[in-house]
């Protein structure tokens, strides 16, 4: 099944073309990674997901991305970005909390979107925290500083205001890039447990942690989609040279 | 199979590929001397070779130390994951081909000790054990050069030593029918065929594993080179 799949998507920046004619299925409920040197287009890509690149002017998307069931391209003018949002939630590489408490880090989204109800909201809450592993670190201290956790918390915290909302597909760029490899683990840990309820694309420079915790590789380079394929078979037989010489540490 | 980013990876990948080759090249010497010793009676070439074993069981340990120490510090994917795989494989059926080797000149030992008169002819013997060298030093050659059609036609001329063991002891059993004073030799002759046969088999694994490495294809236990 797919969950999302991008049709001829070209990305511009101005008049630079970040994208080129990108054909890329996401398939639901398995993560997905994208891999490529700097400046390939990977985070560009992940970031057309949810109409980030909406925010700023001159950018401009060509082609689709059509979301499932829905059928809808959401890059069409008449979609809503911040309906788009909702629906498809973004983790940073640096853990971004609000500077809130924890609680209200992750009610926000439920606020935004017009929940009155608190006993809804404390029950939404409690779910997201336990989905992102956080409940057990942070029961005690739910309406202390967010700021007080340490970074793989902070960071859990964030995928936890991500899940409350119920998103569909998660957006991770880069997410453990400034954690510690204990922190490393348990986010990727929680990657596989989301799994079951989500949909998940990746931006990673770490290549082992793409070979970890993905089901399907895309490497990009320049712009270009140069392979998609199941992980276990990019990483051990890739069909092009290109991606055999970036997944193997050789120049080009 | 060259030009990593780094350097030292491409030094390291190198020198454990040719240690492959020279494991490789020794345990061919082996087999060569215990078949020249069992031939021409030379018992201390036989037990030159039987000392000689450790040498082989050695380098088998250096190998596979090398390897886990790159797969640690390199991470290697794709052809290099294939290849040190590979290489982790074929040396322990190198090590193997080392142990085929020593029985061999065991045999051989035994048998002009006792007085190599009545051995029944070894001609026979001498051909599929250069049949078998044949087959290791193309596979060598194939992994070398990362020649996958190469290793195709090694794994194909298994079949022939294969033939060649089963007509042997069709004859060493007419020797022992007529002739029991000849039975303990043939049997041990029965066991050194054996051990060529064995060899043949080691070397059409390793032949396998270059295809492995060019292809990425794992053709063991399949019909594709029948």
């Amino acid at each position: 099944m797919v969950k999302a799949e991008s049709k001829n998507l070209s990305f511009y920046y101005g008049d630079f073309q970040a994208l080129k004619d990108i054909n890329m299925p996401v398939h639901e409920h398995k993560v997905t990674a994208l891999i490529g040197p700097s400046g390939c287009g990977k985070s560009t890509f992940l970031r057309c997901f949810n109409r980030m690149h909406d925010l700023y002017p001159g950018n401009r998307y060509q082609g689709e991305i059509v979301l499932q069931p829905d059928n809808a391209n959401l890059l069409a003018r008449e979609v809503d970005p911040i309906e788009v949002r909702m629906r498809i939630g973004m983790v940073f590489q640096k853990p971004n909390p609000f500077p809130k408490s924890v609680f209200e880090n992750v009610a926000y989204g439920l606020r935004v979107r017009g929940e009155g109800s608190r006993r809804r909201i404390e029950e939404k809450v409690e779910q997201a925290l336990h989905d992102a592993a956080l409940w057990n670190e942070v029961k005690d201290r739910l309406h202390q500083p967010a700021y007080n956790l340490s970074g793989g918390q902070q960071q859990r915290l964030c995928i936890a205001r991500a899940l409350a909302t119920d998103p569909e597909l998660l957006l991770f760029d880069e997410p453990t890039s400034a954690l510690d490899p204990i922190a490393t683990t348990s986010i990727e840990e929680l990657m596989h447990d989301l799994k079951t309820r989500v949909t998940i694309l990746i931006v990673t420079h770490n290549m082992q942690q793409a070979a970890r915790v993905s089901d399907f590789t895309a490497y990009m380079y320049l712009g270009d989609l140069i392979e998609f394929g199941v992980t276990d078979e990019l990483f051990i037989k890739p069909k092009m040279k290109q991606t055999e010489d970036y997944i193997t540490g050789r120049f080009g | 199979m060259s030009d990593h980013a780094s350097k030292q990876y491409d030094l390291d990948l190198g020198s454990i590929r040719s240690r492959v080759l020279a494991m490789g090249g020794l345990v061919e010497a082996q087999i060569r001397h215990a078949i020249d010793a069992l031939a021409s009676g030379d018992v201390a070439l036989s037990e030159e070779v039987i000392a000689t074993d450790h040498r082989v069981n050695a380098m088998e340990v250096g190998i596979d130390e090398d390897c886990s120490q790159l797969i640690v510090r390199r991470q290697p994917a794709a052809s290099d994951l294939r290849m040190i795989f590979a290489i982790m494989k074929t040396v322990t059926d190198l090590e193997r081909i080392g142990d085929e080797a020593q029985k061999i000149a065991r045999m051989a030992k035994n048998i002009h000790e006792r007085g190599g008169a009545q051995a029944p002819p070894v001609v026979e013997v001498r051909h599929a054990a250069e049949a078998a060298i044949s087959m290791l030093r193309r596979t060598l050659d194939c992994f070398a050069r990362l020649d996958a059609d190469g290793a195709m036609e090694v794994i194909r001329d298994d079949a022939r030593i294969d033939n060649e063991f089963r007509s042997i002891l069709r004859q060493l059993i007419t020797y022992m029918m007529e002739d029991p004073r000849t039975i303990s030799t043939a049997l041990e002759i029965v066991w050194i065929a054996k051990a060529i046969e064995r060899i043949g088999d080691h070397a059409k694994n390793m032949a396998e594993y270059v295809i492995y490495i060019v292809k990425g294809t794992d053709v063991r236990h399949t019909k594709m080179h029948a």
